[in-house]
């Protein structure tokens, strides 16, 4: 575990994998030490954000590298299912990368165990991680300008849910009715960290 | 009438307006970031001037141009980038029906404007704030909005004037202490970015000012996962050129931060206009976990 200073108010925990971080980010959601007010894992780090009028930098510290984490944690909340059409302009892309055919990328996505590691990008995006671990994907060399909400994509070790369209360089190989991100609902985000989901075939076309 | 709430209604907008307060707390793990208003010093001191509870929503005005209708009888007062030819930092009240018109800055880019009482339009994951990035909050205000205004339980602070110095014109010099990433670029490299004067860029807006100068050399070429990041990072993208985050930068990003401006600083980064040089210094850094950090 590195800890680095992100200004006068933030510290960044590196770890050595996504493991590492979703065992620390376990243990701070159960025990946030005090004066904390925001907590960012992410793929190799958590971000902790705090309030200079209740604590310093150094405390947060401490309480960090003393904190014992919470290994094997990664689902937390219920399961979420997303049914998904798989047809996705880049789903045979994706699997030449992977060195299989469309059938076989939706097997493989459809009988994976992913969790939400980590959200980012946009309001409700949700980094999910695969538990076979066995997910490479680059991004599209040259990224899309407008991405449809609800598409389904890959990108690194991750899959997504676009919340919103937007622009966007993940590989796409489907998409999705179900709203991610609402307003109207509390909370907006279906997909929290922690959250474990599964992707259901609905169809091709 | 009597009984209607006050109101205020938007005559003409100028570049941008948007409704600001204090921000998103608590949230950035859903991706939702703080947002706010851009000079939080400004922000707070107007506020202040018309004795609104702390955290009310203002208006931001990016250069200048907005013009109001008051409703009703209304008090309000104009901090930040002081507009040409009228009163700043001092409240003043407008009868019903009176206009008031902001003409562009005489330095700094965003003004604030505080009515007593504080803008009141819902709010939207607690916050009124306008998040341009995220796409969350108020709508960017438009001619012809009417804009309901809450009622303040606090009494008028009885300041005349609040002395504060308006934003620089010119060269700006703010502090920058290593950020997580400085292992990342040569040492000659943030040596050139503390000698330089970097221009800041057209494209610059509430997520980050962009800076054009020298590129930066990375001594690492390796590729960063996305981390978080807060207001005040120094991002060094593939250009090498640094954008420095404002109030609706990204959660997460993943090219390297090589700095961070002292929080106090960037409240001037965001006054700053296309042109004008920003350098960096690092006076009084003692490094990174060295106890409490001094009251500003």
């Amino acid at each position: 575990m590195r800890v680095l200073s992100s200004g006068s108010e933030a510290l960044l925990i590196e770890l050595d994998d996504l493991d590492q971080v979703l065992a620390l980010y376990a243990a701070l959601r159960e025990e946030r030490p005090a004066g904390v007010i925001d907590i960012v894992p992410a793929a190799r780090t958590v971000l902790l954000v705090i309030d200079p009028a209740a604590t310093d930098l150094a405390e947060v510290g401490r309480a960090v590298r003393q904190m014992r984490p919470r290994p094997n944690r990664r689902a937390a909340g219920e399961l979420v299912e997303v049914p998904v059409t798989y047809d996705g302009e880049d789903l045979n892309e994706v699997g030449s990368l992977l060195g299989c055919d469309a059938d076989e990328v939706v097997r493989r996505h459809t009988g994976e165990e992913w969790t939400v590691a980590f959200c980012g990008f946009a309001p409700g995006f949700g980094y999910l991680a695969g538990a076979s671990g066995g997910w490479d994907v680059p991004r599209r060399s040259s990224p899309r300008t407008t991405v449809p909400a609800g598409s389904v994509a890959l990108a690194g070790e991750f899959s997504g849910i676009y919340p919103r369209a937007s622009p966007g360089g993940w590989q796409l190989i489907g998409r999705t009715e179900l709203v991610v991100f609402d307003l109207q609902r509390d909370p907006p985000a279906l997909l929290r960290p922690g959250t474990p989901v599964r992707f259901v075939e609905v169809g091709r076309t | 009438m009597t009984a209607a709430a006050a109101s205020l209604t938007v005559v003409e907008t100028g570049p941008l307006t948007t409704i600001q307060d204090a921000g998103r707390f608590g949230q950035r793990a859903l991706g939702i970031g703080r947002s706010g208003a851009c000079d939080r010093g400004a922000y707070e001191l107007a506020n202040r001037l018309v004795g609104n509870d702390e955290g009310a929503a203002v208006l931001e005005v990016t250069f200048g141009g907005l013009m109001l209708c008051a409703d009703a009888d209304i008090t309000l007062v104009t901090t930040g980038a002081r507009c040409a030819g009228m009163p700043h930092n001092v409240p003043l009240t407008l009868a019903a029906g009176d206009q008031l018109a902001l003409g562009p800055p005489v330095t700094g880019v965003r003004t604030y404007v505080a009515v007593r009482g504080g803008i009141d339009v819902p709010q939207v994951l607690g916050s009124r704030s306008t998040d341009l990035l995220a796409g969350l909050g108020p709508d960017v205000l438009g001619a012809g909005d009417r804009l309901p205004i809450g009622k303040s339980t606090r009494p008028m602070p009885g300041v005349d004037l609040a002395a504060v110095p308006d934003p620089a014109p010119g060269e700006l010099v703010v502090s920058v202490q290593p950020g997580p990433r400085r292992d990342w670029f040569t040492d000659q490299s943030w040596a050139s970015l503390l000698k330089q004067g970097y221009t800041v860029n057209a494209q610059s807006n509430r997520v980050g000012l962009r800076l054009d100068g020298e590129p930066l050399e990375r001594a690492n070429t390796g590729e960063l996962s996305s981390e978080g990041m807060v207001r005040g990072a120094l991002q060094i993208p593939m250009s090498g050129t640094p954008v420095l985050f404002l109030a609706d930068h990204p959660v997460t990003g993943g090219y390297p931060v090589i700095g961070y401006v002292v929080d106090h600083d960037v409240d001037r980064c965001g006054q700053l206009r296309t042109g004008q040089t920003l350098r960096f210094t690092t006076p009084g850094y003692t490094g990174p976990l060295l106890g409490r950090t001094p009251a500003r």
